[in-house]
């Protein structure tokens, strides 16, 4: 039981970081989901910087921002939104898509230097 | 039909994977099935309640809920499996020390038990709850293919259950005396891969901002992305670009885990514990 009040607690701590933490930082940018596709299809962004991603999902149902380059998985309830947050990263091509429609919601994050 | 099938299976493998390691680590162990079954009815009937309300989780501490969420029960997977595996280092050395007291390690097994149901549950919690948006998402849009592609998600689920099935029972092939020190080993490897997942989910919730740089790419071996790659990402935790808190998370559950049961039993833990449960292990 110690054990258990102990994560509880852990995690008490850690949204209370989260929450001093994601109210700076730079505003994050827009992705849309409508149609299963993604607009824009590519974001970029500058080398070395954390940044964030602001999904909206304008479809009827769920899907899954996924990237196992980014190593980002969020699911994002139909009608709503979620922030995928990242970090610093060298520069390169980083492609995501939404794993339920993955055979149009394709997209990349383009890392600039 | 395909496309459903490939996601609903990989999504079951994830979770059935977990579940046949943990069944074999618990081999002779009595009340297992009841325990394990637990288990998965209370994942499967959490991962309905989680896709209800994801979007309200979601939206919770900022729009990074989920990610807590994810993190939260990922660690407590990793403290449920690390019990287990000291608890069977310690019982072995107890096992072989006083026969005589093997009704009461009959009652602390079932805390071992109760331990590797919640591994189990969030397992299942956590996939389940995916595959239930998925196929409801797949439900709602209605249209002519729907009934195809639902069809692909039964099959998807029988086609992971049953690998997940064969995965258990080449364990089981395992002999007795070794058994025990396999499962040791790929329970340390699965809770640093879900330590690995979790120190993921804590940088996404921007709770951690350092080291998320990667440390080397494997995606043109081995993509992560592959069936291959999901498999092995479930079991020992491959990613094939890791950054530094990925593999410090990984690396300090195995440390750890060694740590522990050396400290409860000095002696060769493996082989302590395979003297102590052989025995139950040939019922």
């Amino acid at each position: 039981m110690n054990r258990t009040l102990a994560l509880l607690a852990a995690c008490a701590a850690l949204s209370a970081c989260a929450k001093a933490e994601t109210a700076s930082g730079p505003p994050p940018i827009p992705l849309l989901l409508k149609d299963h596709r993604f607009t824009p299809a590519e974001i970029t962004v500058k080398a070395n910087q954390p940044f964030a991603i602001e999904v909206t999902n304008a479809d009827g149902v769920a899907d899954e921002f996924d990237s196992d380059s980014l190593k980002r998985e969020k699911v994002i309830a139909g009608g709503q939104k979620g922030i995928v947050r990242v970090g610093p990263l060298p520069p390169g091509r980083y492609p995501f898509m939404g794993e339920y429609h993955a055979k149009t919601a394709q997209g990349a994050v383009v890392v600039q230097p | 039909m395909l496309g459903a099938l490939l996601i609903v299976f990989r999504e079951v493998i994830e979770a059935g994977l977990i579940v046949g390691i943990v069944l074999a680590a618990t081999r002779g162990v009595p009340g297992r099935a009841l325990w394990v079954s637990a288990g998965v009815g209370a994942g499967v009937l959490g991962a309905c309640v989680l896709a209800v309300f994801a979007g309200g989780l979601s939206s919770l501490f900022h729009g990074s809920g989920q990610e807590l969420f994810n993190a939260a029960i990922l660690v407590l997977a990793v403290g449920m499996l690390t019990w287990h595996n000291v608890w069977m280092a310690g019982h072995g050395r107890e096992m072989s020390r006083e026969l005589k007291a093997v009704g009461a390690e009959v009652v602390k097994g079932s805390r071992s038990l109760m331990a590797m149901a919640v591994v189990v549950g969030v397992a299942v919690l956590r996939e389940g709850s995916e595959i239930v948006l998925f196929l409801y998402g797949i439900a709602a849009q209605g249209g002519a293919t729907t009934l195809g592609m639902l069809a692909g998600g039964a099959l998807g689920v029988g086609a992971g259950a049953a690998l997940s099935a064969l995965m258990y029972l080449g364990l089981l092939a395992i002999p007795a005396h070794r058994l025990f020190a396999a499962t040791t080993g790929l329970i340390t490897l699965l809770a640093a891969g879900l330590a690995a997942q979790a120190a993921a989910f804590l940088q996404q919730a921007g709770v951690i901002d350092v080291l998320t740089a990667p440390l080397w790419d494997s995606s043109r071996i081995l993509s992560e992305g592959s069936t291959l790659g999901r498999l092995l990402k479930t079991i020992i935790g491959y990613t094939d670009r890791p950054d530094g808190l990925q593999l410090i998370a990984w690396l300090a559950v195995v440390a750890m885990m060694i740590t522990l049961m050396r400290l409860v039993n000095p002696k060769r833990p493996a082989a302590a514990l395979a003297a102590a449960v052989a025995p139950h292990a040939a019922e």
